[in-house]
């Protein structure tokens, strides 16, 4: 019931997630962050089973960084993105696989490209200028299929995120406490709050 | 093997070859990716085709480009068609009892330019057809518009037109693949790639 979603641009990528941890039909908090900074310039967004999730995370999270340490370098994005799906698509065929969906969204520190990576729980992994996981994806690929252009500005950008939430709002049946928006861009990631964009 | 949804055929023709494949990767009917690669260059004369379950299409594609380039400095030649076909149908039996999900078509020109195509199953049964070779979830569709399109000694322009149209025209009937195309003509001039605009619904 998780809803994750992400618009990339030239330059930038904004990733939007719910802010609800919630079980079956209890929720157990509803400040709660689901984006994982794997760099400076690289974030991964994560749904799928909460304990599976806090476990590979916090194993992708250290071994990002454990590599920039050794080599003195961070990882691009399309590095991590396939280091991400290697070790998710080795647990797949272990005896328990991760149960895992993800967004990776980062900016080439080099070329200062942005990229957006949606990877899911089978590891199938494709690069794309927007993507959804969950339910949710059911209502805003379509916003997104209707509005997203090549090369938008990050207000473009900001007014189909503002679209894509009022679709939720309106047909969705989960209620979201509230949504972590995050921008990564070449100047790092930067936190807006629903009222900002 | 339904489940992300694929469309891939191969066709020989005169001194040439062609290997046409949809760009679709979906989630069962929820459509993720329409630039999705299932047709990769293992050498400069050879392509693979893979069709089926995406993680797998990605898992294979990096463990047979590791044992290409092995095979490249071992032996210090370039793999050969039939040869990478051999390696490919190893490759999956060794996973005899939990197969990659996949079912590869290989197409290239050997060292004297003679034609080569080849199709394997997923558990790695090859068959060596003369005149064409399809797989994924098309598969149906794309025997019907190649039994009915394809003749023997195509040049390359024709080869081109006839695997571009037997392949849109199969995936127009398929609702899981299709959402643009792309096609390699190999000739021993060298690899002539187009991508096809079609239907996206």
């Amino acid at each position: 019931m998780d809803a994750l979603f992400a618009i990339a641009g030239r330059d930038f990528v904004i990733s939007v997630s719910d802010t609800s941890n919630a079980r079956s039909i209890v929720r157990m908090k509803k400040n709660y962050d689901k984006t994982y900074k794997l760099s400076s310039h690289t974030l991964m967004s994560a749904c799928g089973e909460s304990g599976d999730i806090a476990n590979f995370a916090e194993y992708i999270q250290g071994n990002v960084r454990l590599y920039s340490v050794r080599n003195s370098q961070d990882l691009s994005p399309s590095e991590t993105a396939n280091f991400i799906r290697n070790e998710l698509a080795s647990s797949l065929r272990s005896r328990n696989p991760y149960n895992v969906n993800m967004l990776v969204a980062g900016v080439d520190r080099n070329t200062g490209e942005s990229s957006l990576y949606r990877i899911d729980y089978l590891a199938a992994m494709s690069k794309v200028p927007f993507a959804a996981h969950g339910y949710c994806a059911h209502f805003v690929y379509s916003v997104m299929d209707h509005e997203y252009k090549e090369d938008i500005t990050l207000e473009q950008g900001f007014a189909i995120v503002k679209n894509c939430l009022k679709v939720l709002k309106e047909r969705f049946i989960v209620d979201f406490p509230g949504f972590t928006i995050k921008v990564i861009s070449s100047s790092g990631i930067r936190e807006y709050s629903t009222d900002d964009i | 093997m339904e489940y992300n949804g694929s469309a891939i055929v191969a066709m020989v023709g005169k001194n040439c070859v062609a290997i046409a494949a949809d760009k679709r990767l979906g989630q069962q009917a929820l459509t993720v990716d329409m630039d999705f690669k299932k047709v990769f260059p293992m050498t400069d004369r050879a392509y693979i085709g893979l069709s089926g379950l995406a993680t797998d299409v990605k898992t294979v594609h990096d463990t047979l480009r590791m044992r290409v380039n092995l095979y490249k400095h071992r032996e210090e030649r370039v793999i050969e068609p039939r040869t990478m076909a051999h390696m490919v149908s190893h490759m999956l039996y060794e996973r005899r009892f939990g197969p990659y999900y996949i079912e590869p078509i290989i197409a290239g020109l050997d060292k004297d330019q003679k034609p080569f195509i080849c199709g394997t199953d997923l558990i790695g049964c090859p068959n060596f057809p003369s005149d064409f070779v399809v797989t994924g979830t098309a598969s149906d569709n794309l025997f019907g518009m190649c039994e009915a399109l394809w003749e023997p000694d195509l040049e390359a322009d024709d080869l081109f037109e006839t695997i571009s149209q037997a392949l849109l025209n199969a995936v127009d009937r398929d609702a899981v693949s299709g959402w643009g195309a792309v096609v390699h003509v190999i000739t021993p001039e060298g690899v002539i790639t187009r991508e096809i605009k079609n239907r996206m619904d």
